[in-house]
């Protein structure tokens, strides 16, 4: 299952990942800037706070444990292994038969449970409140995530990514109208799992309606810079994860060094395009009250099954 | 290797190794003060013992059945014993579990006086002779005398500390359910025993014997009620959270993660063995009843702070998975898709495995924290890891193992059971079709909501700052870390939670067997055919799962990362106060409780919890906020019920007057009555 240039191809497309996640990150500000009439700080600004992070002097509190210096490398860890499995460019991958969707929802599960944990071990106030938040809005989205990749995998018959993707991208061009209901399930999974405006700000520390900051406000220096470096992966792997599901074409066939410009030049575009939208949502909505995250999740949570119910009935 | 050719004795020896637990109920009795028998020798004994059974069981599993016949028991009906693939698998689950939570017991009954030593070791060791032995058992009278007595046992184990109202009145609640189970299953196999003999109680006479479907529908329902009692399904399970924090730590984990299985054991052997041909419907209601047991049990799980309590509504949560798991399989395998009911049932006996081992390391664990501590209320705990780091780390496997995180154990049962679900697709029936997939969501729902109390438990009893409890407990009770038996207990389970999570397809290759030993089908060999690394539940293009790959790129980029860091940039760090958005005044006080935590869920799903809660006036001198959370099903069900029976009885009382001459004159009247009407 595993040979030299799969292995090659695979480190390739992980550093690929963890070094142009920033510049999404970067991307999607600068767009949010610009439609709210800011001229914005460029898009990349986030390894400019990513190098500044990593410069400085480490603060810990003084009763932190084991556990919370730690976290930042597990996170950090999880998501690098989420964005070397998920097909960004090609689709053989020797690591993607390691995980499949479920598996990859579980590689999410672990890096929330860890940040929460952190965020409860100094024993302050406002990482209690962020941790409760994080796993209220996490155990809502979970579902609704997995039966949104399950309708895909109804679809192609199988829970491997890769199976998915060929199946969806190199097949003869069928319409699932299932497809739309997941899509639209899953769009408002990632708002509320990268902590996006409607369900949290990522711009801000009010500490009435925080929850991902008010889980990291004890880390500083490399610590912080790995929890946002890998917040930042975590946005690209949902949206590679989109793409692959929903908009798959052009992705290249087998480690085919050949079909890589291509598909890297489909996958900027896409990517820019789904940034600026995430950035235009974000601009145009305003945020829930924390206990209106609930039924927007379980809006998506219902969508999702919906979703595979049509599919069940279309294909009778 | 002897333990490799097949005319080893693998079933005297099983049967030998529960003839030694017994011999060390026996021995118990002699305990000391100057002897400290129990912990000094039975207790390890006990645990070597259960390691060498684990051994022969898991050698057993790939071998054919052994039968072995003693002479004792009934005239006419002598003890059989039968040690197949299924039994082999079941003892190996009670070898494995029981080993570390006996090594554990030796230090956690170090302080006790040798007058309980004495009950505590009886109890005990006749507790885990009589698992092992409704495991071996192979005719219904050896099954039920095993059954009883492993009721009665860990009865008197609930209830060592007797002294207590409220122990007491939880071990008569136990008692009570557990004899409702007794009579169904009892029932249930008179049912498939339909006349004869006494040698028609033999489970091989019982499996010949010929039912017509509402019989088989009968004793399927006997034996699902009867067994489900046992295993805490809803809506039986009122015993369970009562009964299990009641017992000494080591016998809670005893309880919740080896009897329960037992009962898991006696459905499997009964409804796919003994009965034979399941039905669709029967699959579905036991599919449906565990979704609905698995949520219930971790919605109530949240509510709570004792921290036994929680962790034995958790119990309930997870016979529910366990039974999503058989339930769909017994869907698959009657609409005819052998391959994909295998798989089902290697799912639930997979996650049985799991959750012996985790939840016996998280009930260890709750020991050592009530060892070291004397605390059982989460809201008086915090900052636990500082105090006691070994069992820190113990319980951080444990919880992330139950909340079904890669790549630890609990995750592959439940990726297990999601594939089975996924294999919906397969079914012919529309609406048989589209239910799997929900119960599939249900599932994670409940896997979700499992991780959220398991941030909750940790996070309260471990990081944070320390508490101060309203009771303060027993200075001389305050110790450091746990010693060192309780430690190794607990590394043990701990090892296994990895073991068994990094390794899957080995255990899968051995569930297999005993799937074929049961259904007469296995998996695909393709799924088989895959190596130790890659765990194929059909195809590998269908879908795959490598934990080992998981775990070693999070540890290679873990290190990478800390050295790199250091490496490019610097490793300097200092200390300071917490931050907090530069609050000045933190107090313990400020933190989250167990309750504020649970506050989410109480409010989203506030419907299903009987409520009660007292809020203060803006104007209170003294401010006071009373919340109460109650079992709906307790005053739904129960206590009607209760009340019947008292109403009923109040009735028959009538009868007793106490004096000889009426109760003569009712036998005079019933002899006549006799004799008019019987000729």
């Amino acid at each position: 299952m595993i040979d030299s240039a799969g292995i090659a191809f695979q480190i390739v497309q992980s550093i690929f990942v963890a070094a142009s996640a920033p510049l999404l990150a970067g991307w999607v500000n600068q767009c949010r800037a610009w439609l709210q009439n800011r001229s914005g700080p460029g898009v990349l600004q986030p390894y400019h706070v990513l190098r500044r992070l990593f410069h400085k002097e480490a603060v810990l509190a003084e009763n932190a444990s084991p556990l919370f210096w730690s976290t930042p490398y597990i996170v950090f860890g999880c998501m690098w292994l989420a964005g070397g499995i998920v097909p960004v460019l090609a689709t053989d991958l020797p690591f993607a038969p390691a995980a499949d969707i479920i598996a990859l929802v579980g590689l999410f599960a672990l890096a929330r449970v860890f940040v929460s944990l952190a965020a409860l071990d100094i024993g302050t106030a406002f990482g209690g409140l962020g941790a409760r938040r994080e796993m209220l809005v996490g155990f809502l989205a979970e579902p609704a995530m997995l039966m949104t990749l399950f309708t895909a995998a109804f679809i192609s018959g199988s829970t491997q990514l890769t199976t998915i993707v060929e199946s969806l991208a190199h097949r003869e061009f069928v319409i699932h109208p299932s497809l739309a209901f997941a899509a639209v399930a899953f769009l408002m999974v990632l708002l509320a799992e990268n902590a996006r405006i409607p369900v949290d700000n990522p711009a801000t520390h009010l500490e009435l309606t925080m929850i991902h900051e008010a889980m990291i406000l004890e880390y500083s220096a490399r610590h912080l810079a790995l929890i946002e470096w890998a917040s930042a992966i975590k946005l690209y792997t949902y949206m590679t994860i989109g793409i692959a599901l929903f908009v798959p074409w052009g992705i290249a066939q087998g480690s085919d060094w050949g079909a890589l410009p291509l598909a890297l030049l489909a996958l900027t575009g896409k990517l820019a395009v789904a940034g600026a939208g995430l950035a235009l949502i974000e601009t145009v909505s305003a945020k829930f009250r924390v206990f209106r995250a609930p039924e927007f999740l379980s809006t998506a949570f219902l969508l999702a099954v919906l979703g595979m119910l049509i599919h069940f009935l279309v294909r009778q | 290797m002897i333990l490799d050719s097949a005319a080893f004795p693998s079933a005297a020896v099983a049967v030998g190794v529960a003839v030694f637990w017994m011999l060390a109920a026996m021995l118990s009795l002699f305990e000391s003060e100057r002897l400290r028998l129990v912990n000094r020798v039975l207790f390890p004994a006990a645990a070597l013992a259960a390691l060498l059974l684990a051994v022969v069981a898991v050698r057993a599993i790939a071998q054919p059945a052994q039968s072995l016949v003693v002479p004792l028991g009934l005239p006419g009906l002598p003890f059989h014993f039968r040690l197949d693939a299924l039994a082999g698998f079941f003892l190996f689950l009670i070898g494995i579990g029981s080993a570390g939570v006996s090594i554990y017991a030796a230090g956690y009954f170090e302080r006790e006086t040798p007058q309980r030593l004495r009950l505590i070791g009886l109890q005990y060791h006749a507790f885990l002779a009589a698992m092992a032995l409704v495991v071996l058992a192979d005719d219904a009278y050896l099954f039920m005398l095993a059954w009883e007595s492993m009721a009665l046992a860990s009865y008197f184990l609930v209830t060592t500390d007797h002294r207590l109202r409220a122990i007491r009145s939880a071990g008569f609640l136990y008692l009570l359910i557990a004899h409702v189970g007794a009579i169904a299953l009892l029932l249930c196999f008179g049912i498939l025993q339909g006349g004869g003999g006494l040698d028609a109680y033999t489970f091989e006479a019982l499996r010949g014997a010929e039912l017509t479907p509402f019989w088989a529908t009968v004793a399927f329902v006997l034996a699902f009620a009867g067994f489900g009692a046992k295993a805490g399904m809803l809506p039986l399970h009122a015993w369970l959270p009562e009964a299990h924090p009641a017992a000494p730590s080591p016998v809670s984990a005893l309880m919740s993660g080896i009897m329960l299985k037992t009962a898991i054991y006696g459905m499997v052997r009964v409804i796919y063995d003994l009965i034979g041909d399941v039905t669709w419907q029967w699959g579905l209601t036991v599919a449906i009843t565990g979704a609905l047991t698995a949520l219930f049990g971790v919605l109530y799980a949240l509510m709570q702070h004792d921290l036994k309590r929680l962790l034995a509504y958790h119990s309930v949560e997870n016979i529910g998975i366990i039974l999503i798991g058989i339930g769909l399989s017994m869907v698959f395998i009657a609409t005819g898709h052998p391959a994909a009911g295998v798989l089902g049932l290697i799912a639930g006996l997979y996650h049985t495995l799991n959750h012996a081992i985790f939840k016996g390391l998280l009930f260890l664990g709750a020991g050592s924290i009530l060892h070291a501590t004397g605390l059982r209320n989460l809201n008086d705990m915090g900052g636990l890891i500082r105090r006691m780091p070994a069992t820190a780390m113990y319980f951080l496997v444990g919880a992330l193992a139950i909340s079904a995180l890669p790549p630890l154990n609990g995750f592959v049962s439940e990726w297990l059971t999601f594939q089975t679900a996924l294999q919906a697709a397969l079914l012919a029936d529309g609406v048989l079709r589209s239910l799997v997939p929900l119960l599939a969501a249900m599932l994670a729902l409940a896997g979700a909501l499992t991780a959220m109390c398991f941030v909750k438990v940790y996070g309260i009893a471990f990081l944070g700052q320390p508490r101060a409890p309203r009771h303060a407990p027993d200075a001389s009770r305050q110790r450091g870390d746990a010693g060192f038996h309780e430690r190794l207990g607990m590394a043990w389970l701990a090892l296994w939670c990895v073991v068994l999570g990094v390794f899957p397809s080995t255990v899968v290759g051995l569930l297999d067997r005993v799937a074929v030993s049961v259904t007469g089908h296995g998996l695909p060999r393709a799924a088989l055919d895959s190596g130790w690394l890659w765990l194929v539940p059909a195809r590998p293009e269908q879908a795959s799962y490598a934990p080992a790959i998981f775990l070693i790129t999070i540890l290679i980029v873990f290190a990478l990362t800390f050295a790199g860091v250091r490496w490019i940039w610097h490793g300097r760090l200092r200390r300071s106060a917490p931050w907090d958005c530069g609050f000045p005044e933190q107090s313990a006080r400020m933190q989250d409780t167990a309750d504020a935590f649970g506050q989410p869920i109480r409010w989203i799903f506030g419907p299903i919890y009987r409520i009660r809660r007292r809020v203060p006036a803006p104007d209170d001198a003294k401010p006071r906020f009373e919340l109460e959370v109650a079992d709906r099903l307790w005053h739904a069900l129960y206590l009607p019920i209760a009340r019947l029976v008292d109403w009923v009885c109040a009735r028959v009382s009538l009868l007793q007057q106490g004096r000889i001459s009426i109760y003569l004159l009712y036998s005079f009247v019933t002899l006549i009555a006799l004799l008019l009407f019987v000729r």
